[in-house]
């Protein structure tokens, strides 16, 4: 055992001075690796942020929701157009739940409209604006930077306030504090009374509460919205293991509030989290598939590169191999050597990827792309260019072992 | 004391259809503390007796006894390790690994032999100075002239104490002042009681030697004793 490993440390020193010795060659080598590792270590980065991303997004909505909606959001049982004929959910149908639900810890209406907020010289364009009652904050797990959410009685008075989310913030307040100032939607004047503290999630563009402005639901039916639209009524269980109880009672009042006979199917859907999650998770599994194939792609041509490079070394070295095995190496210390060779090209390569992949990732997340960077990474990298080194060496370095001393001696 | 001894060794070649016999029956024995010559023209068989004798390369036919271990009936790994402890080699063309320096160089027959790197550097460093080139220990071989790269090349072959020193036309790349130098070292290992086996064409360094064995068509047709061997000054 002792002098496997002495043979070893022997043959990595060997083939770091031979892989000094070629220097260009050995960079020109190493490119195919560096450019694999760093695509398959970038990718499993941007794709871990994404998913830590859409997780986050979606729990600082409020991770134990049902939506109750006329459309199901998440695909799936029904077609669209059946769902298209179901009566829209109105408030009057949210008024009755909410006096015959007893489970929920919270329950609010909601409805959407894209509006540009504009504040002076500053405009935001296609904001979603979210009307609903004061209940609404109940249901989600948002937290200011500054001032509250509207009152039950500026909620029911439709009154002209706002709370807005901290991308608009910005974009409309560039030099700070927005609260008590005033915005116009569509030419109507509202006061900031709550500005919310970002939550950071990038990729839910508009549905990011962060690229959110909102109003009580009565002023949105004033001004921008028609009440013939429909609602979709937000319910939050006290807790992860209500979810499901809240789901039975909320089906039995809607059946009743809908006037549904029991042979009839519910005309309203019932929209859960974790499916958004799920979908979530097959999307990203599908990404991941797809990029680890392209990568994986990317990684095979290196290792080709190398197989390429390393036949070419083992005949331009064939003088060499022939004097070693006159003075002693065998067969396999030839073999290990030029393993060695090839495998440490390519950890040097896969380190070196490493590191392009880790400069990557912090330049991305500077634009705001969401990157996390696994420990999982290093081994994926330094594994992969391992394997890599070892196979793409095996068939160069068998031919290097095989030859016959005299004939190599030989060679010009 | 018998080193080598050699009994009715054949060499083979299938070259296409035909068979190229490169030795036919040879025989011989050489004894500890022999300086040897082996000489011939071209097709003789000298190169391919020579590749035998280093055990580079195995008889088609016939026996082999090198110190008592029968090695025509060896494996590869087996034949590397005789080449690696008890056979020093000396090319006509230097054979020296390029891009290192004169110190790796030499040691590498230790490192092949598994030994310690403390070790290894001392006993390169004193080859090295046995041949001196006490102060060259750092160049690489194309900062070495062609008689200091023939000199690395001997303390190469004498790192392991061998038993046999196996010489391939030593002086063959080197001008005659520098090729007598070499000579000259080759005598002293000689009188240290190393056993040397010299290949030459050149009757003039073959003269060195105590005993001419020549070759001609595979078959040895002289085996002679030299008077008056040539000493070098």
């Amino acid at each position: 055992m002792n002098n496997y490993l002495f043979q070893l440390k022997e043959g990595l020193l060997i083939s770091l001075k031979a892989i000094r010795a070629n220097k260009a060659r050995s960079v020109l080598t190493t490119l195919g690796i560096v450019i694999g590792v760093t695509s398959v270590v970038l990718m499993s980065t941007a794709i871990a942020g994404i998913n830590k991303s859409f997780q986050s997004g979606v729990s600082s909505l409020g991770s134990d929701n049902i939506y109750i909606d006329k459309w199901s959001w998440f695909g799936g049982d029904l077609p669209w157009w059946k769902m298209r004929n179901r009566k829209p959910i109105k408030m009057d149908d949210y008024k009755e739940f909410k006096r015959l639900a007893k489970l929920p810890s919270a329950i609010a209406p909601s409805t959407f409209k894209t509006l540009n907020v504009k504040h002076g010289e500053n405009v935001v364009d296609g904001v979603l604006v979210l009307g609903s009652t004061s209940e609404y904050i109940n249901t989600t797990n948002l937290n200011f930077a500054n001032g509250r959410f509207f009152t039950e009685i500026e909620s029911k008075g439709a009154r002209n306030v706002a709370v807005i989310g901290s991308n608009v913030a910005k974009k409309l307040f560039p030099r700070g504090n927005g609260l008590n100032k005033t915005v116009s939607l569509k030419g109507i004047k509202y006061k900031v009374i709550g500005v919310l503290e970002e939550q950071g999630s990038w990729l839910m563009q508009n549905f990011n509460p962060d690229n959110q402005v909102f109003i009580p639901i009565e002023s949105m039916f004033k001004h921008f919205s028609s009440r013939r639209r429909g609602i979709t009524i937000n319910v939050r269980a006290p807790n992860s293991s209500m979810v499901d109880a809240i789901t039975e009672e909320a089906i039995t009042i809607m059946r009743r509030i809908r006037g549904l006979k029991y042979n009839e199917p519910n005309d309203f859907s019932i929209n859960k989290q974790d499916a958004l999650l799920k979908n979530i998770d097959q999307t990203i599994g599908i990404i991941k598939i797809g990029g680890f194939f392209i990568t994986g792609l990317s990684l095979f041509v290196g290792a080709i590169g190398i197989m390429n490079i390393m036949f070419v070394s083992v005949k331009e070295r064939t003088k060499e191999i022939g004097i070693r095995k006159a003075i002693g190496a065998t067969r396999k210390t030839i073999l290990g050597q030029f393993l060695a060779e090839a495998s440490l090209i390519c950890m040097i390569g896969g380190l070196i990827g490493l590191i392009l992949a880790i400069i990557g990732s912090m330049i991305i997340s500077q634009y705001d792309f969401p990157v996390s960077v696994q420990p999982g990474s290093v081994v994926l990298a330094i594994g992969i260019s391992l394997i890599t080194g070892i196979v793409s060496g095996l068939a160069p370095a068998y031919t290097a072992a095989k030859m016959d001393p005299v004939d190599a001696l030989r060679y010009e | 004391m018998n080193i080598i001894k050699i009994e009715h060794i054949a060499k083979i070649y299938q070259v296409g259809l035909e068979e190229v016999h490169a030795l036919r029956d040879v025989s011989l024995t050489i004894d500890k503390n022999e300086y040897v010559a082996i000489m011939g023209p071209s097709g003789s068989g000298k190169s391919t007796l020579m590749n035998i004798l280093g055990c580079l390369d195995t008889p088609t036919k016939g026996l082999y006894d090198f110190a008592g271990e029968k090695v025509s009936e060896m494996n590869d790994d087996e034949l590397a390790r005789i080449r690696n402890k008890q056979i020093g080699f000396v090319f006509q063309t230097f054979n020296l690994l390029p891009r290192s320096n004169a110190l790796h160089n030499v040691e590498l027959p230790l490192i092949y032999a598994g030994v310690g790197k403390e070790e290894r550097t001392e006993r390169a460093i004193k080859a090295l100075e046995n041949v001196g080139l006490e102060d060259r220990i750092y160049h690489q071989p194309n900062e070495l002239s062609g008689g200091q790269r023939q000199r690395v090349a001997v303390a190469r072959a004498l790192v392991t104490n061998p038993s046999i020193i196996l010489a391939d036309e030593p002086t063959g790349n080197l001008d005659s002042k520098t090729g007598h130098d070499i000579m000259k070292l080759f005598n002293d290992l000689y009188d240290k009681g190393n056993t040397i086996i010299l290949v030459t064409h050149e009757e003039d360094i073959a003269a060195h030697a105590e005993r001419i064995i020549r070759l001609r068509d595979g078959l040895i047709e002289k085996n002679e004793i030299v008077k008056n061997r040539t000493i070098p000054e």
